[in-house]
């Protein structure tokens, strides 16, 4: 275990500041183009978080501290859980054993004062997407640390560093085929903690039918904008841990960089196609995607258990 | 030990005067209750400064018991164990100084009985862990659940008092019989009832003895298992934990439940001497146990409605937490992996201490917020957080501890119990590293749900609009109450924020459960970073919090009505409720909580009068141990023919066993 060197953390805080709004923006352009329109400018989530940090704002009636609160915890959770993954290097800035347990927990956190937030307002529907991603939210998080629990048991530790840098020169995947299950389970995970088709649509226009866009609804101006940026923060980590899974990462350093934007990229294009050519699923069968992405994981544990470590 | 045997003794003391002093009812609550503060000051002192010596002492007392002996002792086991009940004892009496305080119109009549049966309870709960004698620590244990039943009752003109206080003698004494086999058979073989006599037994008798042992070990877990709720004995903990006024739910559910966890850790630590190792199975018991008790205890809590109900269900999970730690630090032990097994038994240990500290604000919190409210039923609470702006943000800390979420001190505890189950799968044997998967996938099932249900009790009861109109006199208690929750949640943050600090005090517990020297707690690490992560977390947020006014200087900031699609007169009753909000849930795992539903109406043209009433059941309770108790009961009724209630064949069963004994006499015996 060898800690991240200074230039590089850096470059980690940087890399974790600066790239999670081209996601969404690549998600939205490969929607476009499966649609046949043209779409919005790939900067396009940039140019409207500086939209937003320039305005005002309005509060519901009623609300207290903790529907202020909620933006900036989900924000600052989501930063924060960015620390203890490796980016662009094999390592984080921040690495303990257990790394993965407080990964998943902070995102938790972040979720908890979401939901707070939400049922500040005493509106029923953002009580209805409270309950919602609550819910959904309890199922995801045995599914994420089933998947990380494989990482773990396929190198015999457990942190994200020493997990994810298993072959020195390989990606984990072929180090450890197997792990191609995790992969796609995280995949789904993804989906599912970025309410993302086909668990929840970012862009329906229907209350009744949304998950987290209905939750933050009351939210504007600068709060909106922390929202916004902590969604593709997360975005970006989920897409960086897959990255991480399946392409062979440099040292660290530009190339380490490189290898980061094309992969995140990729998944970015990736949820893109799924958004376009899938449909939604009913909301209440919703835990029974998650429960098969969690018994995928568990097949795959199976396996590696079976073959010992 | 001296120091912690006085602190019995002087809670004793205060029972005692609490009780002659009952005609004086505020002289003798006032006696009782300061009386336990001072005893739970006293105990945690001893205890701390036991525990960071290291001492270990076992001494005999110039008593006599029948059959055994009163031999009384401290190791760090015992210190830990009254560390704990005391800290929690002592959050306890400090909240009840006020909120039970019969001249501030507490709620509570007959003040003095309460002071006297808390102080008995303490006693007895500060006794348990000291007591080095089989017989001794029953005389402990039986007086510790006699005291509880009656605070259990305390309220009883409520039928519903009374029923749970019944419930948790049955059920007391149901776990107490497993005990007493578990003590009969391990004096058998080693001779007496004398812990040291057992521990010797058990090193001499070595693998020879693994039936014995595996079948003590067994017995342990079902009698200790009872008090420690695990599931499906946890029945009576949800009525019982709700029935009793809310610092004895604290010190129930906070202190005494935590000592059937002692006495499993007590039964492993004489069952398994230094260098031996348990069999497999016993780790892989606790975990099936522990991963039932949490997620079933985690699923229920998020279906509640009934506030202390809901906490007291999340009792249920946190001590299903605890045996998935201690189930991993026991099959770390079995496998010879001492870095599992510490980390597993002092998570498991730590989180004794961090579910103590946090389920004592949570209930001292509920009894507060059901008082102002008047109402235990989250569905008729909202809003409250501006008529008890205190009560909510102190639960808006317990909620986030006991969800495990950073900078909680729950998260501390899960996250040791996680990496030791990250560590066990690693590197346990296939079969065994597939039950530590098992228990690291019911830790994170457990905590998402308990998370769910927390922000649904915190969302119900203190955001949005309140759906009833809560009392005039609805606000902050003040004076020791408020000292009380805010010690306690001051805690939680501190062991959260600084687990360094924490972690020392199960340490030396932990090695020794894990068969390990105290060495092994240097190899457990990254309780820096954990506080390093805290740090940056606040300062993260912080810093946003301060970038947004720093953004919002000087604009437009306004209040406007909260969405709701055009529709603006949106009332409290459109606001989603308690019930309703776990529905996407409870609709897949809701065979866990079957609902039994009551309606009528409103149909046709002109709607009548209509209802609705659903009933919420615990399917452990209602498939499986109800239908059992009462196959019992109609076995017994078969019995009961022997009592006729005719004098004429009571007195024919009285010449049938003379001539019977003299049969014996006479032919049998020469």
């Amino acid at each position: 275990m060898n800690a991240l060197r200074p230039l590089d953390a850096l470059l980690h805080a940087a890399l974790l500041l600066v790239l999670p709004p081209l996601l969404p923006g690549v998600v939205a352009r490969v929607k476009a183009i499966v649609a046949g329109r043209r779409g919005p400018p790939l900067l396009q989530p940039y140019r409207d978080l500086a939209r937003l940090v320039r305005k005002g704002a309005v509060y519901g009636e009623g609300t207290s501290w903790v529907f202020r609160a909620g933006p900036v915890i989900s924000l600052a959770t989501a930063l924060a859980a960015g620390l203890l993954l490796p980016l662009h290097a094999r390592v984080a800035p921040l690495l303990f054993p257990g790394d993965v347990v407080a990964f998943a927990a902070l995102l938790g956190l972040g979720r908890f004062f979401t939901v707070a937030a939400a049922l500040d307002t005493g509106s029923a529907f953002e009580g209805m997407g409270a309950s919602r991603e609550a819910s959904f939210g309890a199922l995801a998080e045995p599914v994420l640390l089933l998947v990380l629990t494989l990482l773990c048991v396929a190198v015999g530790q457990a942190g994200f560093s020493e997990v994810l840098e298993p072959g020195k020169a390989d990606a984990a995947v072929f180090t450890h085929p197997v792990l191609v299950v995790a992969a796609a389970a995280l995949f789904v995970v993804l989906l599912s903690e970025n309410s993302r088709i086909p668990v929840d649509d970012p862009n329906t226009h229907l209350e009744l039918t949304m998950i987290h866009e209905v939750m933050v609804l009351d939210h504007s101006g600068p709060d909106l904008a922390f929202i916004e940026y902590g969604a593709a923060v997360k975005l970006f980590l989920f897409a960086a841990l897959l990255t991480h899974l399946v392409l062979p990462f440099p040292a660290g350093g530009p190339a380490g960089a490189g290898v980061l934007l094309a992969g995140t990229l990729a998944v970015a294009v990736a949820v893109g196609l799924v958004e376009s050519l899938m449909a939604r699923l009913p909301l209440r069968r919703v835990p029974q995607l998650l429960m098969s992405a969690g018994a995928l994981a568990a097949l795959g544990l199976a396996v590696i258990l079976q073959r010992g470590p | 030990m001296i120091v912690c045997l006085a602190a019995v003794g002087l809670a004793l003391a205060s029972a005692l005067a609490a009780a002659a002093l009952s005609r004086f009812e505020r002289l003798a609550f006032r006696a009782g209750t300061l009386g336990v503060l001072a005893a739970c000051a006293i105990a945690f002192a001893g205890a701390l400064l036991a525990l960071l010596g290291g001492e270990a002492r076992t001494e005999p007392l110039p008593w006599e018991l029948p059959f055994g002996a009163v031999v009384v002792g401290i190791d760090p086991l015992s210190a830990f164990f009254v560390l704990c009940a005391s800290a929690v004892s002592f959050l306890a009496a400090l909240h009840g100084l006020r909120s039970c305080d019969p001249a501030r119109g507490g709620g509570l009549r007959r003040a003095a009985r309460f002071a006297a049966l808390s102080a008995l309870t303490v006693a007895a709960l500060l006794a348990v862990p000291l007591a080095r004698d089989g017989i001794l620590f029953l005389v402990a244990w039986e007086g510790m659940t006699i005291a509880s039943w009656l605070l259990v009752g305390h309220d009883e003109e409520r039928p519903a008092a009374r029923r749970a206080a019944m419930t948790y003698l049955i059920a007391s004494h149901a776990g107490a019989a497993a005990l007493y086999v578990l003590f009969a058979l391990l004096a058998r073989h080693a001779g007496g009832y004398g812990f040291e006599a057992i521990g010797g037994w058990a090193a001499r008798a070595g693998p020879g003895a693994a039936g014995v042992a595996g079948t003590a070990f067994a017995l342990a877990v079902a009698g200790f298992g009872t008090k420690a709720a695990f599931f499906p004995l946890h029945l009576w903990a949800p009525d019982a934990y709700p029935a009793a006024p809310a610092p004895a739910a604290a010190i129930l559910s906070g202190a005494l439940s935590k000592m059937g966890i002692y006495g499993i850790a007590r039964v492993l630590l004489l069952l398994v001497p230094a260098g031996a190792a348990p069999a497999p199975w016993w780790g892989v018991l606790l975990l099936l146990v522990g991963a039932a008790t949490a997620v079933a205890g985690a699923l229920n809590a998020l279906a509640r409605r009934d506030l202390p109900r809901l906490v007291a269900y999340s009792s249920v999970e946190n001590l299903g937490i605890v045996a998935l730690g201690l189930g991993l630090g026991l099959l770390g032990r079995a496998a010879g992996l001492p870095l599992v097994a510490y980390l597993g038994f002092a998570g498991a240990l730590l989180h004794v201490l961090n579910h103590g500290l946090m389920k004592s604000l949570l209930f001292l919190l509920a009894g507060d917020v059901t008082a102002a409210a008047g109402t235990r039923t989250l569905d008729r609470m909202g809003g409250l957080a501006r008529r008890l702006p205190g009560t909510a943000a102190a639960f808006l800390v317990g909620a986030v501890a006991i969800s495990g979420l950073p900078p909680g001190n729950g998260f501390v505890s899960e996250w040791m119990i996680v990496t030791a189950g990250l560590r066990g799968a690693g590197a346990l044997p296939p079969g065994l590293a597939a039950a530590a998967v098992l228990a690291v996938v019911a830790l994170a099932l457990a905590g998402g749900l308990a998370g769910a249900a927390f922000v649904k009790a915190y969302g119900t009861a203190f955001l949005g609009q309140p759906r009833a109109e809560p009392g005039a006199a609805a606000r902050d208690p003040g004076g020791a109450a408020r000292a009380a929750v805010w010690l306690a949640a001051g805690l939680c943050v501190l062991l959260g924020v600084a687990p360094a600090l924490a972690v020392v005090l199960p340490g030396r517990a932990a090695a020794a459960l894990a068969g390990a020297g105290p060495e092994i707690a240097a190899q457990a690490t990254g309780f820096g970073r954990v506080t390093l992560l805290a740090a940056i977390l606040l300062a993260l947020a912080a810093t946003l919090f301060w970038l947004r006014a720093r953004l919002l200087r000087g604009r437009d900031v306004r209040r406007g009505p909260v969405w709701g699609c055009g529709y603006e007169a949106l009332s409290p009753r459109v606001q989603y409720t308690a019930t309703g909000f776990p529905e996407p849930l409870t609709g897949p795992l809701g065979a866990a909580v079957p609902r039994s539903v009551d309606r009528a109406g409103p149909d046709g043209y002109f709607p009548g009068a209509a209802h609705y009433h659903d009933r919420m059941a615990d399917a452990a309770g209602e498939r499986v141990v109800v239908p059992l108790v009462r196959r019992f009961v109609a076995a017994l009724g078969r019995v009961r023919v022997f009592q006729a209630g005719r004098l004429q064949l009571y007195l024919l069963y009285v010449l049938a066993t003379l001539v019977l004994l003299l049969a014996w006499e006479l032919v049998i015996s020469p």
